[in-house]
């Protein structure tokens, strides 16, 4: 008898939300009913829907079970193992109907996705190279090593495939460029430092299908003819290095790494390099730096790594995302791969949904889907029932789009047209109680902090920008600040050493673009429409909703609350600290921001 | 003051076992500088001065540049950490859904600024760009364990936990 399938997801997000402690009480219920051999629980990696973590499906008839916690489990045995009654409560239930959907396909969240990179995250076992190999793996290495290295760089280039680190570089042009680099060593180094706060595709990639990103660097090896290779991984990243680790072993063991791959003369040796925490590292020519011991600081290209790279030597760098595309097209073929997307942006392309989102987590969709599917369909909407107000897109680097961006098909140039960039995938979702310029003045508080201090315009440019965002939050701005912020943003655009620093005006310039009104209250009005710049607002209670019930009173910390038992309280303004604590504690909202 | 120092010295010398063994793990590989700065920081919980000198001696390095690459990169440290280190995500998500508050009401509990360590050394406050869990913001991750949707009222109970 074939044993039923009982997966639970462990990947970062859902053992955080104790999916470990899920699958001992499992194991135990099922010794305990002595049916153990009649199931094969599998730890696997993201299923991409962390807001419901953790995350049970039984196969063969898929069923979706969500936040499923230790104490659930003999519940769950008992009545769906045992006598096959679905346990309804932990049903994921739609947001919008309140209808509780069996079948993960069925999910609003999952309904709309095309899941190819992601394929076998959630599915397989990442720990247990047989399951990878059970469902094609290291199928698309045999098929590129049967063809000449010029032959695998014209697949890729005909896939269409383009960076999905950032920047959007042609693939197959780069493996070109590397190939075609004089060297009697070359290197292939695969980006891992997942720096963008919001953005964390690369590392469910590497929790959940390590060998993917494995294969895809081997295919680009063979073509570019390298034999030695690093991933850099964020040391912040513990699973996933440990993942990662026991991959490469694997992979060692049968043979698709070493010497000799596959019995041809083809030879590949990977390692892992933790990174040691800087943001500035995921710029190419700094993580080089970095893997070779020194400060991660960037370099003026050309000459670009293609020629001159690790330790000198031509490197083909490329961005986990990416490398995970590769098997893809090998096992599809370019032609069948590039029938996704739109013109100019093949395939499919991961985003991290995350902020003021009924469904946080990640997402693989086809390149062209509106930003409204994104959000609406799969992301479920805006929490709370509350009002849309800005997406932002592409992490510290990328801008953010309002409601009339929404229809925007999503592929590299539409957005870049638009003030945002596809960069890693981060798309941070914000609503009415976002304030525009606390963001553009949160990310710059991010870039500047991480600013390398190797070029001035990134340097001093950005700290400048931040002090007068700092001034105009505070309620201090002055008239000509917003053309000042302007002349700056352009000018470290233009003259930044890398992309760190030519990016790092983009949050200000797209809020600026689309929110100026914001910024003008701000300076002129001394409002924050928000609510967030605490200078800027005062809490006052409305008399008519008010009951008088003193929780407000008591819980304020520095007792500028006043008023008689059951009839209505009153702020003093000169006390009050602006902490927000009894606006959270009022049931009647009668607290309001002025 | 010079039988002060010896005093000193007899009492509390520097055990350089641990930096001998990492320099040992890593010797003859080529840019190891890095993780033989994160082995010293594994094995002694900072990066003391005295393992410093020693790995610049033995690489043949100036202590210059091993402390350029030293504060170049957020994880080192060169004074001593609490026993716990508190990181506190300050990540778009997570900022966006609270992450300031969450980081106030830990500075108040502490008593701490960020990066500072209690008197005891219990405890060390850390903020960090991003831990990738953004599904659960906000987020604080205690040592190797992730805390999500955090509210202020539940950080003293997590600090109980410690």
């Amino acid at each position: 008898m074939e044993r039923r399938r009982i997966l639970l997801c462990a990947g970062t997000g859902c053992i955080s939300s104790g999916s470990l402690g899920v699958k001992e009480a499992l194991l135990k219920e099922l010794e305990k009913r002595g049916i153990a051999d009649q199931y094969e629980v599998v730890t696997s990696g993201c299923h991409g829907f962390c807001e419901q973590g953790p995350i049970v499906i039984v196969h063969p008839e898929d069923i979706f079970y969500c936040r499923v916690q230790a104490e659930d489990v003999p519940e769950l045995v008992e009545e769906y193992l045992l006598n096959n009654r679905v346990v309804e409560r932990l049903l994921y239930k739609d947001p919008v109907s309140g209808e509780h959907i069996k079948n993960h396909l069925e999910i609003g969240f999952y309904a709309k996705q095309l899941r190819r990179v992601l394929r076998n995250c959630g599915v397989i076992d990442p720990e247990n190279i047989n399951e990878y190999l059970a469902r094609g793996g290291y199928e698309g290495l045999k098929n590129a090593l049967q063809l000449s290295q010029l032959e695998v760089i014209e697949e890729v280039k005909k896939s269409g495939l383009r960076g999905r680190g950032g920047a959007g570089f042609p693939t197959g042009l780069k493996w070109e460029f590397t190939y075609k680099a004089q060297g009697d060593k070359k290197y292939v180094v695969c980006n891992a430092d997942e720096g963008d706060p919001g953005a964390f595709m690369d590392r469910s990639v590497l929790e959940g299908d390590p060998h993917a990103v494995i294969e895809g660097m081997l295919i680009a090896a063979y073509a570019v003819g390298a034999d030695e290779g690093y991933v850099y991984v964020r040391a912040e990243y513990p699973l996933a290095v440990k993942r990662l680790r026991l991959a490469i072993e694997a992979a060692n063991r049968h043979g698709f790494l070493g010497k000799n791959i596959l019995g041809t003369d083809f030879s590949f040796q990977l390692k892992i390099k933790e990174g040691a925490g800087a943001f500035v590292c995921g710029e190419e020519t700094a993580l080089l730096a970095s893997i070779e011991g020194e400060r991660g600081m960037p370099r003026p290209r050309p000459p670009f790594p293609a020629n001159a790279g690790l330790w000198g030597k031509p490197t083909c760098l490329n961005n986990v995302e990416t490398f995970a595309n590769i098997p893809l097209i090998f096992r599809l073929g370019a032609e069948e791969y590039a029938k996704v997307g739109t013109e100019r942006s093949k395939g499919t392309k991961i985003f991290a949904l995350t902020g003021k989102i009924n469904n946080t987590g990640l997402a693989e969709v086809p390149m062209g889907i509106t930003m409204r599917e994104i959000i609406f369909d799969i992301g479920g909407g805006i929490k709370g029932g509350k009002k849309f107000k800005a997406v932002q897109i592409g992490g510290p680097s990328g801008g953010c789009l309002p409601e009339e961006k929404l229809d925007l098909p999503v592929d590299y140039d539409s957005l870049t047209a638009a003030g945002a960039m596809m960069g890693s995938g981060g798309l941070v979702v914000m609503d009415e109680e976002t304030c525009m310029v606390d963001l553009a003045r949160f990310f710059l508080t991010f870039t500047q902090k991480e600013s390398c201090g190797k070029c001035t315009p990134c340097r001093e440019g950005t700290k400048r920008m931040l002090e007068i965002l700092e001034r105009i939050t505070q309620g201090n701005g002055e008239d000509g600040d917003l053309e000042m912020l302007e002349d700056l943003a352009v000018t470290i655009k233009d003259t930044a050493l890398c992309g760190l620093g030519q990016t790092a005006p983009n949050p200000v310039l797209s809020t600026l673009r689309y929110f100026r009104d914001e910024y003008e209250e701000h300076i002129y009005e001394k409002k924050c429409r928000a609510g967030v710049c605490t200078n800027l607002v005062s809490y006052y209670i409305v008399p008519e909703k008010c009951v008088g019930c003193t929780l407000c009173a008591r819980n304020c910390p520095v007792n500028a609350i006043s008023g008689e038992r059951k009839s209505p309280h009153e702020i003093d303004p000169s006390v009050c600290i602006k902490c927000g604590v009894c606006y959270e504690k009022c049931k009647f909202n009668a607290i309001i921001l002025k | 003051m010079k039988e002060n120092l010896e005093k000193n010295y007899t009492e509390d010398p520097f055990d350089y076992g641990a930096v001998e063994e990492v320099l040992e793990r890593y010797q003859d590989q080529k840019g190891a500088l890095i993780p033989i700065l994160q082995a010293i920081q594994e094995a002694y919980g900072y990066l003391p001065r005295e393992a410093l000198e020693y790995t610049a001696r033995q690489l043949r390095i100036p202590l210059s540049k091993i402390f350029g690459v030293a504060t170049f990169y957020a994880q080192f440290h060169l004074t001593p950490r609490g026993k716990n280190i508190i990181r506190v995500c300050q990540g778009t998500a997570c900022h966006v859904r609270g992450g300031a508050k969450i980081l106030q009401t830990l500075k108040e509990q502490l008593n701490l600024e960020v990066d500072g360590t209690t008197e005891d050394l219990k405890f060390t406050l850390e903020s960090v760009a991003c831990i990738g869990a953004c599904g659960l913001a906000p987020v604080i991750m205690i040592n190797d364990d992730t805390f999500g949707r955090l509210t202020p009222d539940k950080i003293a109970e997590i600090l109980e936990k410690y």
